[in-house]
């Protein structure tokens, strides 16, 4: 093993960056698969029929409950089986990522969807709402408001779970890494550190964001 | 098509009631609430309902509402068990000459004849006082939001609200809130209007203002109302009848002065006692 060296840090960056931007995408297209599939998901637990919820909810607990690595490396296997060799790694990656995180962002969206107080359901009836008026105008904002801090986290968590996806071949950081390295038998101390600091980079400004909306949801009137 | 029941009622009565329950039935699980419950209300009458707490006053409200539903029994054309408004059974629908339980379609036209107004005012806490007052006459009665927004203004000006139209609920006094509630309930144009202790959730000095309210809409208005209320003399006044209930029947029912000068039942004796000695 070599020591830290400045000269190898600056030839592996670019290569590294490479690999964030592929991060960044996944996380992009996961990170939207996550948010609005959870949020049909929760949706789908108050109103959806019966027969549609138990098999649903089931699912999600499969999903919550085995670990994203499995998961990511089964479906992959699976589609590339049954369905479509053709299928990337990105897409499929990125959609097994999704819907693990869905069904995170679900539970953070139901819980906001119950703290809201039963009066306002029933004001909703007695103005005869529409339904989809009661979840859009009534429902939803409320539920944005209490479950948003929470689903953020949930993003950023998922954000640093990309790498995951080296399992099944997509060439992100990690990827790019263990090419320099094979390359040179050197340059994994360069490139972990350079990945770690791109990490932080990006999800710190989030993080901080997030933070200044929760005092503002907090200060605001409603 | 009315019941046979009803048909029978309305030659006894001369025109028809508007709110009739025929023989109703409410339980909660093992709970009976409301035991073959029968009473007609007339269009433009004020009825107050007083009891002791649990005896079915609110779930009679909340059952105009269709925020629950009636206990259902066998045969509804023969064994009642239904709540007729307008002549239109409310709790029921009608198929093929004979009565089913209502759907949610149903429902949804059913009540739209019908407000009611909380103990906890229930406003919308993410829309403004206005879009609180037009959101349903646009989306439920499809007015114009000019149309709506006239109608809005108008009504909060009527309970004293103009200069807070563009205010969250949240940065309203309670009965400020309230009132508000009142006027969303307005903006509907209901024929009869449920009050379910509107004032009970408020501090003292603020409950006057919202009586106040309430009686300026009783005097300038012909909206059926049924309230629920502790404030017997409000009761006193607005109303024309007063219903006693105790256990989910009608103890006694007469014209507030007869009711609360002089009762003629123990059970309204001890429930007036107890709550004028407050």
């Amino acid at each position: 093993m070599n020591g830290w060296s400045n000269e190898r840090a600056a030839e592996i960056f670019p290569m590294v960056l490479e690999g964030f931007w592929v991060v960044l995408k996944v996380a992009l297209v996961a990170g939207i698969i996550a948010v609005a599939l959870g949020l049909l998901i929760a949706i789908a637990e108050q109103t959806a029929p019966t027969w549609f919820r138990r098999p649903l909810s089931g699912v999600m607990q499969f999903v919550r409950n085995t670990p994203l690595l499995v998961q990511v490396l089964l479906v992959w296997y699976a589609t590339s089986l049954y369905i479509n060799p053709e299928w990337t790694a990105f897409a499929v990656g990125s959609a097994v990522l999704g819907v693990h995180y869905a069904s995170y962002t679900s539970e953070s969206y139901r819980a906001g969807i119950e703290a809201i107080p039963q009066g306002q359901w029933e004001a909703a009836t007695a103005l005869s709402l529409p339904v989809h008026r009661t979840w859009f105008a009534v429902i939803l904002p409320q539920m944005m408001r209490r479950s948003s801090a929470a689903v953020a986290n949930w993003i950023i968590a998922m954000f640093k779970e990309v790498p995951v996806l080296f399992a099944i071949g997509v060439i992100e950081m990690i990827a790019r890494v263990q090419e320099y390295q094979g390359l040179h038998y050197s340059g994994s101390l360069e490139g972990y550190t350079i990945a770690g600091l791109l990490f932080l980079a990006a999800s710190y400004p989030v993080a901080v964001a997030m933070r200044r909306l929760e005092i503002r949801l907090a200060k605001s009137h409603f | 098509m009315p019941s046979p029941t009803s048909n029978e009622q309305r030659q006894r009565n001369g025109p028809e009631p508007i709110i009739r329950f025929d023989r109703v039935n409410k339980s909660f699980g093992d709970l009976r609430v409301l035991n073959e419950l029968s009473f007609d209300i007339d269009a433009g009458e004020r009825v107050t309902l007083i009891g002791p707490s649990g005896s079915g006053k609110t779930t009679i409200l909340r059952l105009l509402m269709t925020l629950e539903h009636v206990t259902p029994v066998k045969h509804p054309d023969e064994n009642g068990g239904v709540i007729w408004v307008e002549g239109k059974p409310l709790s029921h629908m009608e198929k093929g000459g004979k009565l089913h339980v209502a759907s949610e379609r149903y429902l949804r036209q059913a009540r739209q004849k019908i407000g009611m107004v909380f103990q906890q005012f229930n406003l919308f806490p993410n829309m403004k006082v206005l879009r609180n007052v037009t959101e349903s006459q646009v989306h439920t009665l499809k007015r114009s939001k000019d149309e709506a927004e006239a109608k809005a203004r108008d009504l909060l000006e009527l309970v004293g609200l103009s200069d807070k139209i563009d205010n969250y609920p949240s940065q309203l006094s309670g009965g400020q809130q309230q009132r508000v509630a009142i006027a969303r309930a307005l903006a509907m144009d209901p024929d009869i209007l449920l009050l379910d202790e509107v004032t009970s959730a408020l501090d003292p000095e603020l409950v006057a203002d919202v009586l106040g309210v309430l009686r300026d809409i009783a005097d300038t208005t012909s909206i059926t109302m049924l309230i629920v209320t502790h404030e017997m003399g409000f009761a006193r006044d607005v109303s024309n009848r007063v219903m006693m209930f105790d256990q989910g029947v009608i103890v006694e029912e007469d014209s507030p002065d007869k009711i609360f000068s002089n009762p003629q039942e123990v059970r309204t004796q001890d429930f007036l006692r107890a709550v004028l000695a407050e």
